[in-house]
């Protein structure tokens, strides 16, 4: 319990200090120190849950599922915080921003990390509400940070989009509540998780298909799920990097947590004997997931901004992670909990050289920017294998957890294999069409060599590379553990 | 109808009560005047505290009273004070935010009426007491501020679109559960309280950057042209 205290209690101080420290290079130093804590405090509660199951149970409840993501979310949250202070040490050298803004930008960053880690660890399905909608809240002025009218229209529909959207999720919590206060006799517990899952089979399944439409409006806006996904590219292109790498590796991912647990739970209560279709939260996942899969994947062609292709990339993943989750069982359950791993850690990766990049060129417009390799080879090679990765090669993680994927589709819907692959390979040739100028071909004369800090690209893509080649006993372990709490069968 | 007579007058009140707060939600769509709007808006607020006051002292939730006073401060007072604050001093309280076809518009609406109506049934069924027949209204009111949303031009009244979707929800809850615990309203009350200043913020924002605040002038943003 100690741990997860300092997980959460951590990123709300840092938010709270760094709010009101106006010197940049303390505040990057303890911004990411703050993160550092949090990491570690992460770990111990992992191996704590890992080691003797489930802790918490009144306001707060940690299990297998949730732990991993907490550790994921203070992993990336850390190595982002790190490769932010070279970043925004030169985004104010330029001018783009100044030191009150760069006050902003610490203090949102914490006070999002603490949102996600809240949403994660809390028990309470409305809570876990709450720190989703503040999430949104934190991070809406960091789109705007650069105050331009292409930044501050981001912003707006942002704010909008997301905060219809999970309106809607509000709705559907109020009508799952409806439901299990029938048959929770407390009314104050009917939205813990815990209370939930225990009464799943006496929960009325009319009410509950309907709430979990809601719901999964409603957290699918926050997923970026086609066609509710209008909002993620432009927030993600206009805001300053190191917010795209939280914004793709994490809140996309607790996101899409909240619509699974929400999923684990509809599909007890629709179990039962009588119900017109007992699968209809798989059935939605998959079809929302196979839309977004598809769709984003054309869009790659035609982006001219590099960070908006990483972010119809991003959408793209999510996709095939929602639909995996969609289509149920442990074969593909267990993939999609190590596709979340790997998109996470290599989306973060891909952000933060291409952060690097676009100071290098000046630019975020892919047709300028040229010639990286000759230029800055550590930044060059870093966006090349990164996205080498992204587009699932072996012998990275995401070839591993896609072709999981694809084996549990083949299993269970042969037909469904050939938008896979097809989406597969149109999103590959859409990243690639991009990339090869960007990264090859002569400098152009007028750029150099920037101070960069690769160090969290270098975590990430070892990690990735880990993952691909031979996962470690107790990951796998860890996973299966997930997969059993999720499908009620283990994998392994 | 005989079945509506036959009740008390605290639940005849009730559901009078809410079906006002649904003719707001028509105010809402058909207003064209921004501090009209936000004036409206504060009306719907002062009904739906209202409304929980009597749902508590019906059926003896003491804990919807803190919600009651919770909107009634929030909904009908301090939001509302806020956005003509802010329209104010942006210079945006007299103007006029009309909607391009009212006929259609409020004939879309009722037809979003009847819909609800229509999806409210299961969910009706489960809820005791009088407040089964006021959840189709709840959810009604969910879809119009959805609809002013899509409809409205100006930022301004996009956010009073918002909170009225937030209204909706937030009757939603009285009315088919006697209100959320209460750890989650007041979690939800202070991220509307934020979301209203956050929303100050960037209309000063849009204001800089575009010069306007017509939501059209944002359109830099789309994919293909760029």
């Amino acid at each position: 319990m100690i741990a997860l205290g300092w997980t959460l209690l951590f990123p709300l101080l840092g938010a709270l200090i760094l709010g009101w420290l106006a010197k940049p290079n303390a505040a990057s130093l303890l911004n990411i120190a703050t993160s550092a804590v949090g990491v570690m405090a992460s770990f111990v509660l992992a191996l704590q849950v890992l080691a003797s199951g489930p802790i918490g149970g009144g306001l707060f409840y940690i299990d297998a599922f949730n732990v991993y993501l907490i550790a994921l979310t203070a992993l990336v949250g850390f190595t982002t915080a790190i490769f932010s202070r070279p970043y925004m040490t030169h985004e104010l050298e330029q001018g783009r921003i100044g030191t009150g803004r760069l006050r902003l930008y610490h203090a949102s960053f914490q006070g999002f990390l603490f949102t996600m880690q809240l949403a994660l660890s809390t028990n309470n399905l409305g809570i876990m509400w709450v720190a989703l909608e503040g999430a949104t809240l934190a991070t809406v002025l960091l789109v705007s940070l650069y105050r331009t009218p292409e930044s501050v229209e981001a912003a707006w529909k942002y704010f909008i989009l997301c905060g219809v959207g999970i309106a809607q999720a509000l709705f559907g919590t109020v009508l799952l509540y409806l439901a299990a206060s029938q048959a929770i006799p407390d009314a104050d517990d009917a939205l813990l998780w815990t209370e939930l899952y225990r009464h799943a089979a006496e929960l009325e399944p009319s009410v509950m298909g309907i709430a979990f439409v809601f719901l999964m409006v409603g957290y699918g806006t926050k997923v970026g799920l086609v066609p509710l996904h209008n909002w993620l590219p432009d927030a993600h292109s206009e805001g300053p990097t190191p917010m795209s790498a939280v914004l793709s590796g994490l809140l996309l991912n607790v996101a899409l947590y909240a619509l699974v647990r929400v999923k684990m739970l509809v599909d007890g209560s629709l179990a039962g004997e009588t119900v017109h279709n007992p699968n209809l939260a798989g059935y939605l996942m998959m079809g929302f997931g196979m839309l977004s899969f598809i769709v984003a994947g054309l869009f790659l062609h035609r982006q001219r901004d590099i960070k908006r292709l990483f972010s119809y990339s991003s959408i793209e993943h999510m996709g095939l992670m929602t639909f995996a989750f969609g289509l149920g069982g442990p074969l593909a359950t267990f993939g999609a909990l190590l596709h979340m791993t790997v998109h996470s850690l290599t989306k973060s990766a891909i952000f933060v050289t291409v952060g690097h990049a676009s100071q290098i060129a000046g630019t975020q417009s892919m047709e300028r920017i040229r010639g990286l390799i000759s230029t800055q080879p550590s930044v060059g090679w870093g966006l090349l294998i990164g996205t080498v990765a992204i587009a699932g090669f072996p012998p990275f993680g995401v070839f591993t957890s896609e072709f999981l994927l694809l084996s549990a589709t083949m299993e269970a819907w042969p037909w469904l294999t050939i938008p896979l692959l097809v989406g597969i390979a149109v999103a590959f040739s859409g990243l690639f069409r991009h990339l090869q100028p960007m990264v090859f071909g002569a400098k152009p004369p007028s750029q150099d060599a920037l101070k960069v800090n690769m160090l969290p690209v270098y975590i990430h893509l070892f990690l990735v590379l880990w993952l691909g080649l031979a996962i470690p006993g107790f990951i796998a372990g860890w996973f299966d553990q997930v997969t059993q709490l999720i499908t009620g069968r283990g994998l392994l | 109808m005989t079945r509506y007579l036959e009740l008390q007058l605290v639940e005849q009140a009730i559901i009078t009560l809410a079906a006002m707060i649904l003719v707001t939600s028509f105010a809402l769509l058909g207003q064209s005047r921004v501090v009209a709007t936000i004036r409206t808006f504060a009306w719907q607020g002062w009904l739906l505290a209202l409304t929980t006051a009597l749902v508590a002292w019906d059926i003896g939730h003491p804990h919807l009273y803190v919600s009651a006073l919770l909107t009634a401060i929030l909904k009908g007072a301090l939001i509302p004070w806020l956005l003509t604050r802010q329209a104010r001093q942006l210079g945006i309280l007299r103007d006029v935010d009309s909607i391009v076809r009212p006929g259609i518009t409020l004939l879309i609406a009722s037809a979003l009426v009847v819909f609800c109506y229509s999806v409210a049934l299961p969910i009706g069924q489960l809820v005791e007491g009088v407040t089964r027949d006021v959840v189709a209204i709840s959810l009604a009111n969910v879809m119009l501020g959805m609809f002013m949303l899509v409809i409205r031009r100006k930022a301004v009244t996009q956010v009073v679109g918002f909170m009225a979707l937030e209204n909706g929800i937030f009757f939603a809850a009285v009315a088919a559960t006697q209100g959320m615990p209460m750890v989650v309203e007041l979690g939800v009350a202070f991220d509307v309280l934020v979301a209203v200043v956050l929303f100050g913020v960037i209309f000063f924002h849009i204001r800089e950057s575009i010069e306007s605040l017509d939501v059209d002038a944002l359109n830099r943003l789309s994919e293909g042209e760029k």
